[in-house]
Formats: structure tokens, C-alpha cells, sequence
């Protein structure tokens, strides 16, 4: 049983580091979208809004540096000597407000287009004035706001990124490998020549588990280590070692559905038809490429019968959000039983040959 | 000794059609077997079902004195099975692939490596299977059924993708098979191959069993006429039909053919007029057999 295990996973390896289309998808193809959601949203929490700033403003121009500094992380001000142009700018969008000071009035002009970043700016500069207006009466404030944001200080859309996109990788992967594998083999009759083999059928499955288990890994290992680039900036919490048995379950998982989609395809084509249809709805619904938190409610409850859900939530927790190793025991505990319940409905599904 | 394989009022029916209908027969030990029939006979359900791959709906099967249904482990290594399909890994080399076979019945690799240089494409042996001819897929096809040294090899249509020489290099090979005391169990629908290399023949249409025993004696059974030849011209369509009354004579423009009975008699009286120019004479075969038995109306 074990040497059989042992040729039959080694050829299975071959085959897939072999198959540039496959090592494609599995790897390459998730990469970019990798690359294209972490670089594209990389400054998303440092953006800071464009002001354009008319003429001298001493409110603005008296503050201390490190009043200043605060100031710039959220606004950059950029100075002209024209009025018209800056309101030209704020209209064209190109800012998000024209400041100007008229004596002791601050002057703001904004587009009701952009009412989010011209709410910032509004924001802030009314903030400023009170300061000023607290600081002219010459009392001591009795009231002071403190704010600190939930996650890590360091949070960028590369936490959020990383284990989505490896969530739909692997779940691509391991659907796609189990149900090729049983097409091709059930189409060229190797699946009838191994079971006149001393190995049997044991074998198969066991290797095509432990090759998927390895490519899954593989693939953890290859994202978290790129988006872990100074570039990219991905840090990891504590606990990051508890998403290898969530990448583990996952890969499961998708083995099961992989392997009832090969019961029921008949050919390569239809098994990559019935797995992009599965997996990629699945992707969007499940959070891997967008956070759930902006959409409905029901399509948050829909999410939970996905086992994507399960596989991008978990890595999450352990991976980025700093949670302890016993709090993705559930999402452990529900991806194991979709594999066990889907593989139980292949093995039904199961056939040996095209009728 | 006890028969290789016992075979016993086997049926297996897909839906309406009864693929094999009521099919009996043995193989004794180093016996080389043969199995015709046209296409859609059941000749591959028929050796599936002795291998042990598909379950009979009735009749019983018994392999080196075992059941091989429900898989029978036991069985495996004694058995060497080249199947219709090219059932091959993707992606791996010839070498590798049968290395791969070699190792799932825990054979040395020396031992694979040997095979691919007896089935002669140790040449090809870097060759990835996909990129192999018709010929070396089949001849791989059969090394890796043999990498194990099995005691019963069954071949299902082993020559079916080569060319004349492929097919009679194959022939040496598989008659050194035989010679080496293994027992074959081939199928074909080539007559000549079968008539070349099996000692006794089942020829099977519909499921069933039509005839069975040595080429030889099923020729002579047959009772056909010897079909003598020669060049037309070098003797007319009615001396012919005068000289040997009891003949059908034919000329097609080409050769004027005598159909007899009586062989020699027709061509020492041929040879007495020097009317000997393009001989040929061909005398019935397997395939005369077969026709017979068989029909001759085309099924598609």
C-alpha cells in the first residue's frame, strides 16, 4: 500500500509541475491578482485628500510642526495665488476643496460631487478652528477625543488581500486536480489498469490527497512569502502556523467537490466548466476577493453554507487578525465535515468508466 | 494440472443487448488462446470479466484456481493486462512510465529498464508516452504489462494500431511470451495473426461462442475448395472448364482462377501445358472461417 501511495503521489507531482496551464492557474494566476489587489490598494489607508489652499491662510500657516504634520497625513495642501483655478480644480475634481481665509472667517469651497472627501476636509478644518477658538479663550480644554483604530496599527489591504486571494488559489487548485485526475484516468482507463495493480483504489485517493495537501502548502507558502515584501507589507500575527490545518481542512474540502465534479464530468472540458462555475461564484460571495462586511446581510448568511467562507475567515483570523489558535476550531470542524459529507456523495456519484 | 481458466455460462447484458450470452470455454496452462470476432462481438467484456474489471450477471470465472471478482489481490501479481486504451500517467516518459508500473508491483527498475530494451524502444525511453507513435504506445503498453513477469497475460487487440512490420515484431515478441511457458489470452480481429500465433481460436459473434479449437482443424472443416490461379491467356476460360469438369473456373480479365477439391490433379495437368505463368494458389484459412460463420453484410 505504501510504496503505492508513494509512485502513484510522485507521478501525480510530475504530472502537475509538468502541466504549465495547471501550475498556471494554481500558482501564477492568483499571484497577479495578488500583486493587483495588494499594489492597487496598497496606500488605500495613507491616502491623503487634495486641498488647494488660495493665498496666505495664517490659520493653516501658523500651526506648530507637529499640529502641521498630523494635519498633512490627512489633507495635502497644495498653495496657488488663484482663486478661480482652485474652484476650476475642486469643480474638475482634481481637489476635494478650495480653502482661503477671509480675516477671521476660514473659507471653504467644496462639490457636493464628492461629499465623502469634502466631508473630511470639512471636518478637519472645522476641528482646527475650535482649537484656535479653545486656544484664543485661554481655558484649558475639558473634553479631548481619543481614537485608535480596532485592528493593528499596521493594517493594509494586503492582510485583507492575502488570505482571500490564497482562499480561492486553493480551492481552485484542489477542486480542479481531483477532477481531472479522475476524468483523465477514468477516460484512458488508467483507473480500471491500476485497480488490476497490487494497490487498488486506497492508493489513488491517498496519493491525489496527499499531492493536493502539498500543493496547497506550496501555494501558502509562495503567497505569504511575496506579500510579505517590503512592497507589499503583509505582517503576520502570532498565531500564523494555525492556518496550516485551515489550509489543510480547506484543501479537503475542495477535494470532495473536485471529486464529484469529475464523477459527473465526462470530459477534461466539462470538469473545468463545473469547477470555475462552483469555485469562482463562490470566491465573490465568500469574501476571497471582496470584504463580506460591505455586503448584505443575506448574502453574508448565503456565505456561510460556502466552505470558501470557512477556509478565508479561518486563515484570516490566525493569519492577520492576531486571533488564538483555538478560535478557528469551528472552521476547522465545518470543512471537515463538508469533505467528509461531499466525498461521501462522490464515492455514490463514483463511476468507473463512461457508460 | 489444473486449467488456467475456467469459463462457465458467463452473461453480461448493458441495458437490451446481451453482450455475452451463455460464453464457456478453458485455457490450459502455456496454452496460447485467441479470441475472434468483429466488432461489438463481446470479446472485450468477455476477457474484462475474466481479469476480474466487470462483475458477470451469471456464469462463473475461475483464474490460477481464484475468483478475480470482487477484486482479488492475490490475483494481481500473476495476472499482466494490456488493455484496448493506452492507459498511461500523463506527462511522464516512457522510461518513467514503466518504471512507475514496475514499482506499483514492487518489481526492481532494472527490471523495467529491461523491459523497454525486449520490447524494443529503450530508444525512446526520454520520449514523453504522448508523443510516441501508434506502434511504441502499444508496445510500451505491453511492457508494462509484463514489467511484473506474469504467469497469464491477456493482450485485448495488441497489434491494433501498427503497421506490418510493427505487427510481426510483435508476433516474435509475443510468441517468445509463450515459449517461455507464460499462457496467452489474446484477442484480434486479425485472422492471420490469429491463425500465426494461437494454438486454438474462439471465434465469437453476438456474444456467443460460434466455434472453437486449433486454426488447422477449423480450416479443415471448413471444407473449402483450393483456389489456383494463373496469369489469364496462358490457358482460355474453356479449356479449363473442360479439362477439369468438376472445378469453377473464373477469369476477370486478370488471373483465370479454378476453384477444386482436387488440387493436384489441376496443377500437375497446368504444369503438363506449361501453363504455370503467375501461380498462385491459396487454399482457405482462418478467415474463410470466419466469413463463414460470421456473415459476410457489414455491421456498423
Amino acid at each position: 500500500m505504501m510504496h503505492g501511495v508513494r509512485t502513484l503521489a510522485r507521478v501525480m507531482l510530475l504530472s502537475f509541475l509538468r502541466d504549465r496551464i495547471s501550475l498556471f492557474f494554481a500558482i501564477l494566476f492568483p499571484l497577479f491578482f495578488l500583486v493587483l489587489f495588494g499594489g492597487v490598494f496598497k496606500d488605500q489607508g495613507a491616502s491623503s485628500v487634495p486641498v488647494q489652499q488660495v493665498g496666505a491662510v495664517p490659520l493653516i500657516d501658523g500651526l506648530p510642526a507637529d499640529a502641521r504634520a498630523e494635519v498633512d497625513k490627512v489633507l495635502k495642501i497644495t498653495r496657488t495665488g488663484d482663486d478661480a483655478a482652485a474652484v476650476e480644480a475642486v469643480r474638475k475634481g482634481d481637489a476635494a476643496a478650495a480653502v482661503q481665509q477671509r480675516g477671521d472667517q476660514l473659507v471653504v469651497r467644496y462639490s457636493a460631487a464628492d461629499q465623502v472627501r469634502s466631508g473630511i476636509v470639512q471636518g478637519v478644518l472645522n476641528s482646527l478652528v475650535q482649537q484656535q477658538n479653545l486656544a484664543a479663550s485661554g481655558r484649558p480644554a475639558r473634553y479631548s477625543l481619543v481614537s485608535e483604530q480596532v485592528e493593528d496599527k499596521s493594517l493594509k489591504a494586503i492582510q485583507y488581500v492575502t488570505p482571500g486571494i490564497l482562499g480561492w488559489a486553493i480551492a481552485s487548485g484542489a477542486t480542479a486536480a481531483a477532477a481531472f485526475t479522475l476524468v483523465q484516468w477514468r477516460k484512458n482507463k488508467l483507473l480500471r489498469r491500476l485497480r488490476l495493480t497490487p494497490v487498488g483504489t486506497g492508493a489513488i485517493v491517498t496519493a491525489r490527497v496527499g499531492v493536493s495537501i502539498g500543493v496547497a502548502l506550496l501555494q501558502t507558502a509562495v503567497f505569504i512569502g511575496l506579500a510579505q515584501l517590503p512592497y507589499f507589507g503583509l505582517k503576520l500575527s502570532h498565531y500564523w502556523w494555525m492556518s496550516i490545518p485551515v489550509v489543510i481542512a480547506g484543501t479537503l474540502a475542495f477535494l470532495s467537490i473536485g471529486l464529484l465534479a469529475g464523477a459527473i464530468a465526462k470530459t477534461e472540458e466539462a470538469a473545468a466548466l463545473i469547477t470555475n462555475l462552483v469555485v469562482l461564484p463562490m470566491a465573490f460571495l465568500s469574501g476571497a476577493f471582496v470584504p463580506l462586511d460591505f455586503s448584505p446581510k443575506w448574502v453574508q448568511a448565503v456565505a456561510n453554507i460556502f466552505p470558501l467562507k470557512h477556509l478565508v475567515t479561518g486563515t484570516q483570523d490566525v493569519l492577520v487578525r492576531g486571533k488564538g489558535p483555538a478560535s478557528v476550531l469551528p472552521e476547522l470542524a465545518i470543512l471537515l465535515a463538508f469533505a467528509l459529507v461531499l466525498a461521501a456523495i462522490a464515492v455514490k456519484a463514483f463511476r468507473w468508466e463512461d457508460d | 494440472m489444473a486449467s488456467t481458466i475456467v469459463v462457465s455460462d458467463l452473461h453480461k447484458a448493458y441495458g437490451e443487448t446481451r453482450a455475452v450470452d451463455g460464453v464457456s470455454f478453458a485455457v490450459e496452462p502455456g496454452e496460447f488462446f485467441g479470441i475472434l470476432g468483429p466488432n461489438g462481438a463481446g470479446k472485450t467484456t468477455t476477457l474484462e470479466i475474466i481479469e476480474g474489471l466487470r462483475q458477470p450477471d451469471r456464469g462463473t470465472v475461475t483464474v490460477l484456481g481464484e475468483s478475480p471478482w470482487p477484486r482479488n489481490p492475490r490475483l494481481a501479481p500473476r495476472i499482466g493486462v494490456q488493455m484496448q486504451a493506452t492507459a498511461f500517467f500523463e506527462r511522464l516518459t516512457a522510461r518513467e512510465q514503466i518504471r512507475a508500473f514496475a514499482e506499483l508491483y514492487q518489481v526492481p527498475v532494472k527490471k523495467a529498464d529491461e523491459m523497454l530494451e525486449t520490447v524494443g524502444i529503450s530508444g525512446k525511453d526520454k520520449t514523453r508516452t504522448d508523443k510516441l507513435s501508434g506502434g511504441q504506445k502499444q508496445r510500451l503498453s505491453i511492457a508494462c504489462a509484463l514489467v511484473h513477469d506474469p504467469e497469464l497475460v491477456f493482450l485485448d487487440e495488441p497489434s491494433a494500431a501498427l503497421d506490418p512490420q510493427g505487427r510481426r515484431n510483435l508476433w516474435d515478441l509475443l510468441r517468445g511470451l509463450n515459449a517461455q511457458g507464460r499462457t496467452v489470452v489474446l484477442t484480434t480481429h486479425y485472422l492471420d495473426e490469429a491463425e500465426m500465433l494461437c494454438e486454438r481460436v474462439a471465434i465469437m459473434d453476438g456474444g456467443q461462442i460460434l466455434e472453437m479449437g486449433p486454426p488447422a482443424t477449423l480450416v479443415r472443416g471448413l471444407d473449402a475448395p483450393t483456389r489456383i490461379s494463373v496469369e489469364t491467356g496462358v490457358l482460355s476460360t474453356d479449356e479449363a472448364e473442360r479439362l477439369f469438369p468438376d472445378a469453377t473456373v473464373e477469369d476477370d480479365t486478370v488471373s483465370l482462377t479454378i476453384a477444386t477439391r482436387d488440387p493436384a490433379t489441376v496443377l500437375s495437368a497446368l504444369a503438363e501445358r506449361r501453363a504455370l505463368k503467375g501461380l498462385a494458389v491459396r487454399s482457405a484459412t482462418l478467415e474463410d472461417v470466419f466469413l463463414q460463420i460470421t456473415g459476410r453484410e457489414y455491421r456498423a
